[in-house]
């Protein structure tokens, strides 16, 4: 019998094409997302050196970062340099003959909302995509990580990537979550745990009742802040819940091959002797929601907690950093989070754009308007996402609010394309990232779950969505 | 892509924690789709004001700083995203080493293949370093890849450690995806044998 192995070893060794003792391995890779950002370089590469692409069928191609997300936009986006990257994408994807999702295909949306929803994402895949979120595809059990374009070059030519196996932590919840609390709560609550660099080095692996608890869509949430916290990528093991999402979908294996596929798929758990380098156990029922507060995911506290005191932060570097972030966000330490004006909202991203999140979002607005003065944006992470949503009526509760319903796109959470923050606007944000600058030019950000946002959007402030939400409808 | 063997010039301190990507490459300046020319825009935020002025307090702006080619900066450096334009912009600029506590992952293995050598060093030696640099009459290192060492300003000498094989990408300055062809055989045997064993992994099928 072979040693005890974690579902990272599993993947990991099954796709490993030579092994080099204790130096890097060549890993094949099964899936290939590309968008307009990280691809033209690599592609122009190729095109230097007289290359092809290996597998194609084994590529994929979306705009998502550039795209405007207004009504109209495919007959023309008025920034040039958007446009130009859009027509690099267009033409790399045709004249590659690599797979292609255009703005105007009803499967367009965000990358990552839109591999699973193809049934491109699949347990025990290795998934790369020029993106950092691509860890959410591993809440399929698929080992996806984002990677650089010398990388996407790498493997549009090769169809693998040298590299040097990751370590194994785990992260264990156990018990329940109480009501108004979602897995970007837990997300917050692992990061701020364990630091953004607290995962440098490891593939994280969720454990236990609460994340098998969660939904798909709450367990993308979760892998995809994965790489927030430092780690290449984050997995949960599939089980009936990832089998029942992917079954029909237009590239999941279909009739015979299906049972083939599912017997494989249910060998894709850690074996229970498996040993983790580190391991990190939380408490479901400790969690609440959360916000951060500063210009690092890691900067987050409990919704009812305060801005932090400086005296707290040991590290010089850190120390200077968050006073460096205080001064940027327009906060002292000490301030309470709970009633903090804010002017904007973003529902959307790969983190939290899909049907659950606007639904979460919804159930708090039906009935409420925004708050004098806010503006929200509530942008679908695809277009399958934005039909379903309209087909529950979602879009209306989101209207009657006076929200914009828009297309998908990764919109403001990075902010390349039309919606951006202003110099000093304050924004909740159902996004990743709360870096000086990262949704526009001096605005401040504070991620929140889709709830929370909700609840800031409709009182003006951030808020403890608990006070607002009827008590017992968790996620 | 430049071999990589020793390098000398000044360093500038940049002595913050979790510096991620967005700040060495703020967003709008990845519209961009040629590799050339990002050596302006890095640090963008800290280095200009909003009206494009330049700030005089941020380290780059000022002598002997605006010829840096070394870069000394807090933990977790160039965390959060992929974006390969953070060290095509540090490269463009002149920059062809990061010497940090710790490192994100993918920024690293962006760097090995733009010809910068990264370096973590403990928390302490990194400040000392620091400390050298951000005094101008002192600021001047020489990295020393092939002897894996780093030569302050007042001769002591710093030893770094790095993984075998980045090493010998940075100092031959090879070209990856030219010596992984060279295994096409390999790859090739591994998808034959796969797709027999694992016949629904076959993707001919599903493809629209």
């Amino acid at each position: 019998m072979t040693h005890a192995r974690t579902l990272y070893d599993k993947v990991w060794d099954s796709h490993t094409v030579t092994a080099d003792d204790g130096g890097p391995a060549l890993v094949y890779i099964d899936l290939h997302l590309v968008h307009e950002v990280t691809s033209p370089q690599a592609f122009e590469g190729l095109r230097t050196a007289k290359r092809k692409v290996r597998r194609p069928d084994l590529t994929w191609a979306v705009a998502d970062h550039n795209v405007p997300t207004t009504d109209g936009r495919e007959g023309h986006v008025a920034d040039p340099e958007s446009r130009a990257q859009l027509a690099a994408l267009d033409e790399n994807a045709r004249g590659f003959g690599v797979g292609y999702f255009p703005l105007t295909d009803e499967r367009h949306g965000i990358v990552h909302v839109i591999g699973p929803e193809q049934g491109l994402t699949q347990p025990g895949k290795t998934i790369v995509c020029g993106d950092s979120h691509t860890s959410t595809h591993g809440a399929f059990g698929a080992l996806a990580f984002g990677i650089g374009t010398s990388d996407v070059e790498h493997v549009l030519a090769t169809q693998t990537l040298r590299m040097k196996k990751s370590r194994n932590m785990r992260v264990t919840v156990e018990g329940k979550f109480g009501p108004g609390v979602t897995a970007k709560d837990l997300a917050l609550v692992v990061i701020g745990r364990i630091g953004t660099a607290g995962g440098t080095g490891y593939v994280v692996e969720y454990q236990g009742e609460a994340v098998r608890a969660l939904s798909m869509e709450g367990r993308m949430t979760l892998c995809n802040m994965t790489i927030e916290a430092g780690a290449r990528a984050g997995l949960v093991a599939p089980d009936d819940k990832t089998f029942a999402y992917l079954q029909g979908r237009p590239h999941a294996p279909q009739g015979g091959r299906w049972t083939e596929a599912l017997a494989y798929w249910r060998g894709l758990v850690s074996d229970p002797a498996a040993q983790f380098d580190r391991e990190v156990v939380i408490d479901a029922a400790s969690v609440v929601p959360h916000v951060t507060w500063g210009t690092s995911p890691e900067d987050v506290a409990p919704i009812t907690a305060h801005v932090p005191m400086l005296d707290k932060f040991a590290d010089a570097g850190k120390r200077t950093q968050v006073e460096r972030a205080l001064a940027y966000m327009g906060l002292g330490a000490g301030q309470d989070l709970d009633g903090l004006r804010i002017d904007k909202v973003f529902l959307g991203s790969c983190t939290n754009g899909r049907i659950e999140d606007l639904r979460a979002a919804a159930e708090i607005m039906r009935g409420r308007t925004l708050a004098q003065g806010v503006v929200m944006l509530v942008v679908p992470g695809s277009d399958a996402v934005r039909r379903q949503a309209e087909s529950e009526g979602l879009h209306d509760i989101f209207r009657a609010a006076g929200a914009e319903w828009r297309k998908s796109g990764c919109s403001m959470c990075l902010a390349m394309n039309p919606d951006v923050l202003g110099p000093g606007e304050r924004c909740a944000s159902t996004s990743n990232r709360n870096f000086e600058g990262r949704q526009g030019r001096d605005g401040r950000t504070h991620l929140v779950s889709p709830a929370m946002a909700a609840a800031a959007a409709v009182t003006g402030h951030l808020t403890d969505v608990r006070r607002l939400a009827p008590q017992g409808d968790a996620r | 892509m430049t071999p990589f063997n020793t390098l000398t010039g000044p360093a500038a301190p940049l002595p913050l924690a979790n510096v991620d990507t967005d700040a060495i490459m703020p967003k709008q300046f990845l519209k961009t789709i040629k590799r050339s020319g990002l050596g302006k825009f890095v640090f963008y935020d800290m280095r200009f004001q909003a009206g494009g002025g330049e700030r005089t307090d941020f380290v780059l702006n000022r002598k002997p700083y605006r010829r840096a080619t070394t870069l000394i900066a807090g933990a977790n450096f160039g965390c959060g995203s992929s974006r390969e334009h953070a060290p095509w912009g540090l490269a463009d600029f002149g920059i062809r080493c990061v010497i940090a506590p710790s490192f994100a992952d993918i920024f690293a293995a962006n760097c090995v293949k733009n010809g910068i050598l990264c370096i973590a060093l403990p928390a302490n030696e990194v400040e000392a370093l620091a400390a050298l640099a951000a005094n101008p009459a002192t600021s001047e290192m020489t990295i020393d890849l092939p002897l894996q060492l780093i030569i302050a300003a007042d001769g002591h000498g710093c030893r770094f450690e790095i993984e075998p094989e980045r090493k010998n990408l940075l100092a031959a300055g090879l070209d990856e995806i030219g010596v992984t062809l060279q295994q096409e055989s390999d790859i090739a045997r591994f998808e034959l044998a796969r797709v027999r064993r694992e016949p629904w992994r076959n993707t001919e099928d599903s493809r629209p």
